[in-house]
Order: structure tokens, then sequence, then C-alpha cells
């Protein structure tokens, strides 16, 4: 560390600002391959020369050509879809349910009184500590799977809806009020728009936990679903099956979070535009 | 909530009341189904028998043991993986060649849910206290680095200018600009890993099922269908959960005290 410089933003008084973040795009791009290359090398060599036996570290191709296979055969479509199918059941019963508790509770001093607390004691337990309990209620089949994903995604959406609509400015209110809005319209002009940025944080950060519960369940109770393929696989020692799994779950999670990354970026559109 | 404190000393009864009527509902129809015999599934059991079971494991201690067991591998996994995440979050916030070299590939891996990694874990660390640990460092360790990394870059550039005309040199300039003015943003990162390393030590003892804690108590309890015991296991998770979020408000309240009150209000 020679000099410590924060990395600031560059300013571009000589280029054009436009052209400048092109290639500052194009150089970050360059840079983001290195690293991941390099650790494929080591992956590659190591497995080459068996440094670790191939159960416990199978080369790349091995599993690379296992991830073709599992698609061909339809057993990874096939598995993929049931986690997608129940990831968005549970997370749409969740969501919804937490967005109408924290608009309730948002709304209404008397209800928040009466529901919070018991909301947050059951808030304060994590999702997967439900599990044992809810398998001897209902069982290891569907259900629990649902109610375990909407546990997950209802918390964060409930508390965030609350706090945003908790945490519109009074002034906002005030000058609606100058206005003579009526109440339908300070809700729908005012407040709801207000605490959208916090509301959406909420679902984000739901889908995130639904997606966690969702491989919990299923590597703990599940005959199908992408967990249920890694634990198959971790049993059998196949360790190319895992891994295709594995990845195959990161790069849910990544597509998950990108699209729900763009849909706010035009939700919240009038956010930039007024600068 | 210093406010709370200050304006609530006197106790609103009202919200008080109102805050345990749900509760109290629930806890007399949990008591009518066994006063009047409505089910004699075993999967119910009286609220007194929690209350015995809690009396018997603590008294034989295996309540403490299972307790202390997953609070030692709770804070072990969260002392290294947040200490690593720091590390590698000051990196990669300073030099921003690093942030571009690994940053993406932190990005991406951050992606896969955590309890994916444990059948991994488990091939290459076995079934035991290691295999543990190392999976609570890597809950812990993605919070802390991604909101130390953030904190840095989030620095406002009029400090570092001044830090500049006072002509600090790099150590100073990381200990008393950047650091302080990131801490906000860093401890947020330890903060959410504390949480993370509790959810994995649950998870960890559900799947990697050798040895004892808390986990293990309550897959026990479902095995033999002990609902006392499984009740009690979640209360006591529960419990745990929100003494460490307490600890952690605590403990950011103080470091930040300097800040001033202003922030605390939102």
């Amino acid at each position: 560390m020679s000099s410590l410089t924060i990395a600031l933003p560059s300013i571009g008084e000589k280029q054009p600002a436009r052209l400048l973040r092109w290639n500052d795009g194009l150089t970050r791009f360059a840079l983001s391959w290195p690293f991941p290359l390099a650790v494929l090398l080591i992956w590659y060599v190591a497995a080459e020369y068996e440094w670790l036996p191939p159960q416990i570290l199978p080369p790349p191709s091995m599993v690379a050509s296992t991830f073709i296979d599992l698609v061909r055969t339809g057993e990874l479509p096939e598995n993929l879809w049931i986690s997608m199918w129940r990831v968005l059941a549970g997370f749409a019963a969740g969501g919804l349910g937490g967005l109408a508790l924290g608009v309730l509770m948002g709304l209404s001093p008397t209800a928040k009184d009466y529901l919070y607390p018991t909301f947050r004691l059951i808030a304060q337990v994590p999702s997967i500590g439900w599990l044992p309990l809810l398998m001897m209620l209902v069982g290891i089949g569907e259900a629990l799977k649902i109610i375990l994903i909407s546990k997950a995604a209802f918390v964060p959406i409930a508390l965030n809806t609350y706090k945003g609509l908790q945490g519109v400015s009074t002034r906002f209110i005030e000058v609606a009020r100058v206005y003579r809005f009526t109440r339908w319209q300070l809700l729908s002009k005012v407040v709801f728009p207000a605490a959208l940025p916090q509301v959406w944080n909420g679902i984000r950060y739901g889908l995130t936990h639904a997606w966690l519960a969702l491989v919990a369940v299923e590597l703990l109770a599940s005959s199908e679903g992408l967990g249920f393929m890694i634990v198959y696989g971790r049993q059998l020692y196949q360790l190319d099956v895992v891994l295709a799994a594995v990845v195959v779950v990161g790069a849910i999670g990544f597509a998950l979070d990108k699209i729900l990354a763009l849909i706010e970026q035009r939700l919240l559109r009038w956010r930039t535009d007024g600068f | 909530m210093s406010t709370a404190t200050d304006s609530g000393s006197r106790i609103d009864v009202r919200r008080v009341l109102r805050g345990a009527a749900l509760p109290a509902l629930l806890f007399t129809i949990w008591w009518a189904v066994f006063h009047f015999g409505w089910t004699d599934s075993v999967m119910f059991v009286p609220i007194s028998k929690v209350w015995e079971t809690a009396v018997r494991l603590s008294a034989t201690g295996e309540l403490w043991r299972s307790l202390g067991a997953s609070l030692a591998r709770d804070l072990a996994g969260f002392a290294l993986g947040s200490t690593i995440g720091f590390g590698v979050g000051i990196a990669l916030g300073l030099s921003r060649l690093l942030e571009n070299l690994v940053g993406p590939t932190l990005h991406t891996i951050k992606q896969i849910s955590l309890f994916a990694w444990i059948p991994l874990i488990s091939v290459w660390f076995g079934l035991g206290d290691t295999a543990k640990v190392v999976f609570l460092s890597l809950a812990a360790f993605f919070p802390v680095v991604l909101n130390t990394f953030e904190g840095i870059r989030s620095v406002p550039r009029e400090l570092i200018e001044v830090g500049r005309v006072f002509a600090l040199t790099p150590a100073q300039m990381l200990r008393r600009v950047v650091l302080p003015a990131a801490l906000p943003s860093i401890f947020n990162g330890v903060h959410l890993a504390l949480i993370y390393a509790w959810l994995a030590t649950l998870g960890a003892e559900y799947l990697l099922t050798s040895g004892i804690g808390i986990g293990n108590l309550l897959t026990d309890g479902r095995e033999h269908l002990w609902m006392d015991q499984v009740l009690l296991g979640i209360v006591i998770v529960g419990f745990v959960g929100f003494t460490l979020n307490l600890i952690a408000n605590h403990i950011e309240g103080r470091l930040l005290r300097w800040r001033g009150t202003s922030t605390g209000q939102y």
C-alpha cells in the first residue's frame, strides 16, 4: 500500500463523461476474469494431479459434463422447477400476508398495539428454528415447505412495510392536508409512494430469505428439488452432482436478485428523475 | 431508542394490555385444549409440561451443556468469519484494483444460498466442530466484507481531503479518518453477521448431527415426538437471538455515541 488514496470516481474533465464511463465498464469487466479463472486453474491442476481424491474434489470438466447430463436427462430441470414453484408459492403467500400486516400496523396505531408485540415474539426465532415444530405438526409434505418459506418472507416484508409507513415524514402529510387531499388520495399519492423504497427493501430481503429457507428445508426434509439433489449427491459421494446443483442454486439466487433490482429501477424511477 | 426511556418512563398501561391480549388468547386456547381434553394427540402437551422439561433438563445439566456448546460454536465462527471479512473488506475498500479483481467473484458466490454449502463442507471437513465453525465463519464473512467495503467506499470525499491537508500518513488516515467514518456501516455488517451466525449455528447442528447443541436438542425432540422439548428448544433459540441482538445494539450505541443523537431517532 504505497499511498492511501480512496478510490473515488475519477473526474473526466478531458474526456466526455460517457466515453469515460464506457471505458471504465470495459476495464472492470476485463479485470473481473483473472481471479475466477485462476481459481478454476488451481482447481483443474489440483484435480488433474490428484492432490485430492476425486471423491473429495472432482475435476471441473467432470462437473461440467455432469451438469450437461443432468440437464439432458431432465433431472435438473425437473428438480429446479419443483424448487422454483415452492419458493414462488411460499414467497407469494408470505409476501401478501406480510404486506397486509405491515399496512395494517402502519396505518392503525390500535392494530399495532394489539399485533406488534406478538409479531416481534414470532420474528425473534429464525425460520429454521420453527422447522422441527412444523415437521411435527404438519409432517414433511408440501405444506411444510410452503409454510416455512412463507414465514421466512413474511417477517422482513411485514417489518419493513410497517417501518416504511411509520417513517413517512409528517411534512409530506401536512402538505397533503393543505391541498385538502381525501384520505384515499393521501394514501395513494403521498404515503404509499413515500414508503415504497423501504417496502421494496423488505420485499428483496423477503425473497432472499425465502430462497435461503427453501434450500434449508429441502436439505432436511424433501425427496425432490435442488436441495434434495445436493443431499442425494452427498450421500452417494458424487460431488460432481453436488457442485453442479450448488452452481444452479447460486445462479437462481443471482437471477432472482437481478429481477427485483430491475423492477426496482423502474418502480422507483421517480426518485432519480428529480435530480 | 433513547427517546423511549426519556419520555416513556411512565409505562402506557393500555398499550401493554393490548399487546398482551393476543398471546393471552392463544395461551387460554392452549390451556383449554387440555383442561377439557379436546385432543389426545401426543403433539399437544400442556404448558406445565414444557416448564417441567425445562426444569428437568437444566437439573441434569443437559440444557446448559447444549446451550454452552452452541454458543461457543456460534462465537468462534462469528469471530473468525467477521475478522477475515473485516480484513478483506478493508483491502477491497482501499484498492480499486483489488475490488475489480475480486469483487465480482465475491458478489457471485454470495448468491449461493448459505445452507447449500453444508453438504460440501461435510465432505471436506467432516461432521465435527471444525466443519461447523467453517460454515459459521462463512455465514459471518459475507455481511462483514460487503458492509466494510461499502462503508469505506462511501467515506465523504471532503473528509479525505481534510486528512490530506493535515498531511496524515496512510496509517493515520486509515485509523483516524477512514475507519471512524466507515464505522456505522461496518457495525451494521457485524450486527448482521451475528444474526446470520446464529441462524447458521442451528442449520449446522441440524445437518451436521454429530455433537451436542440446541439444534440437536430440537432434532432429538422431534425424532422422539417430544413436543415439550421442541417447544423449549424454540423458546431458547428465540431468547438467544434476542439477547445477541440486544448486546449488539448496546455496543453499537456506545461505539457510535460520538456521532451524536440526531441519527438515533431514525
